[in-house]
């Protein structure tokens, strides 16, 4: 008897009901855990309460606690809203920030339960990854995000002032459709600075016009004895000109930004914007599997420890479980339910598969995994392939065979010259090596969004713009979707626009799209 | 280190400014889908807000994205059960749920179709911006007319001509039961005991009452300063015993009122001069809606003959036949007798037509609206509907058909009584206007 109140008298709650007391009795008893037990290193955390139809509005300005204001953000809130009112969608449990602090929302119709599973999960798991991943501290700078964002906010609320609605609405959407083109993918940008974008955004306002008119002006007028000019000549002129536009060039806003004829000042600044948004997210992208894995392999391990202690009472503990499987849920290929990867089923079974292969190895995993299997550090191990890897190359290198065949993996070949479908290999050992490369290309970015470059300018005539798309195996861009977005590059750069799909085997010209201004006309 | 920030007070809404972006976006379609609403709606829910479906491709936001299907490629899926090696596949037919690994859409979002409900004030903004409606009458048609104060509980506080007499003194009795504050009675026997008492020393020889007399007396004495002090420290009435009665403002539509629609529904009526048509009566029933608590709706149309129908009837069925005006107005007296004493329900009347009458019926009309349905209404408006074109074509000639001839001059001596033409959507408002602006007054109360 005695034992048992005592045990009762640690609980950090009994009720679902949660206080500020309590949230923060259990916030500090998770922390305890994160930093002590796994070595989690973090940025310091916020944590914000607010209500369903905050996190309603969080949700739809992607995931950000300050956006500025576009069309598109008031159609992801209308389908949200009458998703959730519905009932047929949940709202997303928390939203977490890469910023310094960490900022993770809470909903306050959530349980206790509830909120130590999303402070375990975003405040301990996804900081974690945003402070280490080296993606995240290569390519965004937690300290100033929300100062930029706050900036662009800013920024964009005056030129509507100034310049219009409508005006601003044509450059975001022209920009939304590019935001994909517009970031860098090998060389690393130098970090946004506000005092240093509030300069240097001044100063083009000053001057930038100028410099683009010299630019044009000073180009070569086309001439008669060009016809004669030797193909060994022009191919060197040719070359010159790409080495003045610094062609060929994969990011497609910040061409547009820093060439495009008659953009003013403010539409470069709002090219620019919109691309280093995009640049912000683009680690997110790459890393959303193993980001998933780390936060819900945290939250798993934090749990658990937390029942260990007696901290959290049996009832509790079911209640997490509930939420735990039904967030790492995997629908079969043949499930109504299934549209893709789980990435939080993946990358909880990879992450938790790795933890066993370090501390109860199989012979397989010895074979397979020769410098972690056994070695007893699983955190270590962890935050090690945490740090280091992308999805895709983290698939690549841990994916085991257990895990394929736990998710009973298969892959498939589908060849546009078949009439049918084949299935190249399964989860057994002739598979798994081609069915880990497979899923691992899946989860490239590189591979699943378009390989689009601006190749050439048409300086001497008409100052046509050359875009190539590269396509690997055949695969064509969506077309329609494509004519729209060259018609919204024509409107940026003001005149013709060339689209041209490059075989990347053969190097030849597959196919051609034209958008001419005149198109806008009859836009 | 943790900082917990209650943000629950924080405005919300933030998404306001994006949804207002996306509704002007989606301007035309939303119009679209209105009018449709509108005419799939019946004349007496118009006032509500209401759900919409519009189609998500007018909003696509496109990109650069790889076809879901064709070239070459492979994938993986979860959960084979049977498959090895070698197997085939028909390629699934449709959807490429079959690819889905490799090319969902990136943010997983469908674009089919799109519904939401717009908010009420969102669905009149964009049914009267049809109409165009110019913002002075918008506002006063939002406006709820009257109020009237209608008993709402009891409060502490409040002006001394609400004090509520009963409340107070009920208070200030259980007070006093309460405090045990003496009656005036009880006092006034304490003092006639006494002064009992005090007699009956001085009938005595010494003037000094017996012992025993002597205790009650003083016992009494004591006990009538108690109760002397007791009224003083207790009030008769104490502010907290005080009530107010407190009203709440509530919009007074008064009464009822019954609103005739008469539509000639002969062939000459096409489908376009009903739609007019019921715009009208809708705007009508918006209107009379924010007046009067309870609008009925009486539905008679007529060929050569009248009948009172329903909504569906009325704007959906043709009829062919001779048209004779007279019967409608017959029909609309009839149900007026029947049913709607004056004493009771205020009256409205709209009758749209093209303008066709019978010629020997004009007198009828006439006398019939004279005599009998013009004095027993608040108001009686007709609404002349003209082909655009014919409009054109006869411009020069106003005010010829049948019905506007035998109508004219009676609306010239009678301000309840009004004649408007209309071609189009966008003529129906100022019409309205025009009927009803001016005689606002007249006709509300």
């Amino acid at each position: 008897m005695s034992s048992k109140t005592k045990s009762a008298d640690k609980l950090l709650f009994t009720s679902a009901d949660w206080d500020f007391e309590t949230l923060k009795a259990t916030y500090d008893a998770i922390e305890d855990i994160a930093l002590n037990e796994l070595k989690l290193d973090v940025y310091p955390n916020q944590v914000e309460v607010i209500t369903s139809e905050q996190m309603l509005d969080a949700y739809s300005s992607i995931g950000m606690p300050l956006m500025y204001h576009h069309w598109s953000f008031g159609k992801r809130f209308v389908r949200d809203d009458v998703m959730y009112r519905k009932g047929y969608q949940g709202l997303a449990y928390e939203i977490v920030i890469n910023s310094n602090p960490c900022i993770s929302y809470v909903m306050e119709e959530n349980t206790i339960v509830m909120q130590a599973l999303v402070i375990a999960h975003a405040a301990f798991g996804h900081n974690h990854f945003f402070k280490n991943n080296y993606l995240f501290k290569q390519w965004t700078d937690a300290d100033g995000i929300l100062d930029y964002l706050q900036f662009a906010k800013s920024y964009i609320a005056k030129c509507e002032d100034r310049y219009g609605f409508d005006a601003v609405e044509r450059i975001l959407d022209a920009a939304h459709a590019l935001m994909d083109q517009g970031v860098n993918r090998y060389s690393r940008p130098e970090k946004p600075n506000l005092a240093a974008e509030l300069k240097r955004e001044r100063e083009r306002a000053k001057y930038e016009d100028e410099t683009y008119n010299d630019l044009w002006r000073t180009l070569p007028q086309p001439d008669q004895g060009d016809q004669d000019m030797d193909e060994l000549k022009r191919k060197m002129r040719v070359e010159e000109r790409r080495a003045q536009f610094g062609l060929p060039e994969e990011n497609l806003l910040y061409f547009l930004e820093k060439n495009a004829p008659t953009l003013q000042a403010w539409e470069r600044e709002i090219l620019r914007i919109v691309r280093n948004i995009g640049q912000y997210f683009y680690p997110q992208k790459q890393t959303k599997m193993m980001n998933e894995g780390c936060a819900c392999y945290v939250h798993y391990a934090i749990m658990n420890s937390l029942y260990d202690k007696g901290l959290i009472s049996e009832g509790a503990m079911m209640e997490f479980i509930d939420y735990h499987s039904r967030v790492v849920f995997q629908a079969e290929y043949d499930d109504q339910r299934y549209s893709g990867f789980n990435p939080y089923a993946l990358g909880f079974a990879m992450m938790q598969d790795i933890h066993r292969i370090c501390v109860d190895p199989t012979e397989e995993d010895h074979k397979w995994f020769p410098d972690i299997a056994g070695n007893n550090e699983p955190v270590e191990t962890l935050k090690e392939a945490w740090a280091h890897y992308r999805d895709e190359s983290f698939i690549l290198q841990f994916l085991s065979p257990k895990v394929m065949r736990d998710m009973r993996m298969f892959m498939i070949d589908d060849l546009s010259s078949s009439p049918h479908l084949e299935v190249a290999a399964i989860h057994d050992d002739n598979g798994y090596r081609k069915v880990r490369r497979s899923l691992a290309r899946m989860h490239d970015i590189s591979v699943r969004e378009p390989d689009m470059q601006v190749v050439d300018v048409d300086i001497r005539g008409n100052r046509q713009l050359y875009i190539q798309h590269t396509e690997h195996e055949g695969i064509r861009l969506e077309k329609s979707e494509a004519e729209m977005t060259l018609g919204y590059i024509g409107q940026l750069w003001g005149y013709g626009v060339t689209l041209q799909a490059v075989d990347y085997e053969s190097g030849e010209i597959l196919h051609e799209v034209n958008y001419t201004p005149d198109d806008l006309v009859g836009n | 280190m943790l900082y917990i920030v209650d943000r629950r007070k924080n405005p919300t809404g933030k998404s306001l400014g994006n949804r207002q972006r996306f509704m002007r976006r989606a301007k035309a379609q939303i119009k679209k889908a209105v009018e449709s609403t509108i005419r799939s709606r019946g004349i007496t829910d118009i006032s509500s807000g209401d759900q919409i479906t519009i189609p998500g491709k007018t909003l696509k936001e496109p990109g650069f994205h790889h076809m879901g299907r064709g070239g070459n490629r492979n994938y993986v899926l979860p959960g084979n059960k049977k498959f090895v090696p070698g197997d085939r596949i028909a390629r699934p037919q449709g959807g490429d749920s079959g690819s889905g690994g490799s090319q969902a859409s990136p943010d997983g979002e469908g674009e089919d179709e799109f519904q939401f409900t717009l908010t009420r004030d969102e669905f009149l903004d964009i049914f009267f911006e049809d109409l165009e409606l110019p913002d002075l009458l918008k506002k006063s048609l939002k406006q709820t007319t009257a109020f009237r104060n209608a008993r709402a509980g009891f409060s502490v506080e409040g002006t001394p001509s609400n004090l509520s007499l009963v409340r107070t003194m009920r208070n200030s009795l259980a007070r006093r039961i309460g405090l045990r504050r003496p009656k005036t009675a009880e006092v006034r026997e304490l003092e006639e005991k006494i002064s009992a008492l005090q007699a009956k020393a001085e009938k005595r020889p010494n003037g000094k009452l017996t012992k025993t007399d002597e205790e009650t007396l003083h016992t009494l004495l004591e006990d009538l300063e108690e109760a002397k002090r007791r009224m003083k420290a207790i009030p008769f009435i104490d502010p907290i015993d005080t009530r107010f009665n407190q009203f709440q403002q509530i919009p007074d539509p008064n009464t009822q009122a019954v609103m005739f629609c008469l539509m000639d529904v002969s062939g000459s009526m096409s489908e376009q001069m009903k739609e007019l048509a019921k715009r009208f009566f809708m705007l009508l029933h918006l209107f009379l809606h924010r007046k009067y608590e309870h609008v009925e709706v009486v539905f008679i149309r007529h060929t050569s003959r009248a009948a009172e129908v329903d909504e569906e009837t009325f704007f959906y069925s043709r009829e062919t036949g001779g048209t004779i005006v007279s019967t409608a107005l017959e029909e609309m007296k009839k149900v007026l007798v029947d049913r709607y004493p004056t004493d009771q329900w205020n009256i409205y009347a709209a009758q749209a037509s093209d303008g066709d009458n019978y010629s020997n019926d004009g007198a009828k009309c006439t006398a019939l609206l004279a005599q009998d349905l013009l004095p027993k209404c608040q108001y009686y408006a007709y609404i002349e509907i003209t082909d655009e074109r014919e409009a054109e074509i006869f411009a020069a000639a106003e005010g010829e058909t049948a019905l506007w001839k035998s109508y004219a001059p009676l609306a010239r001596d009678n301000p309840r009584f009004a004649l408007k033409r209309v071609t189009k959507a966008a003529d129906i408002f100022p019409v309205f206007r025009e009927l009803f602006a001016k005689n606002r007054a007249e006709a509300g109360r």
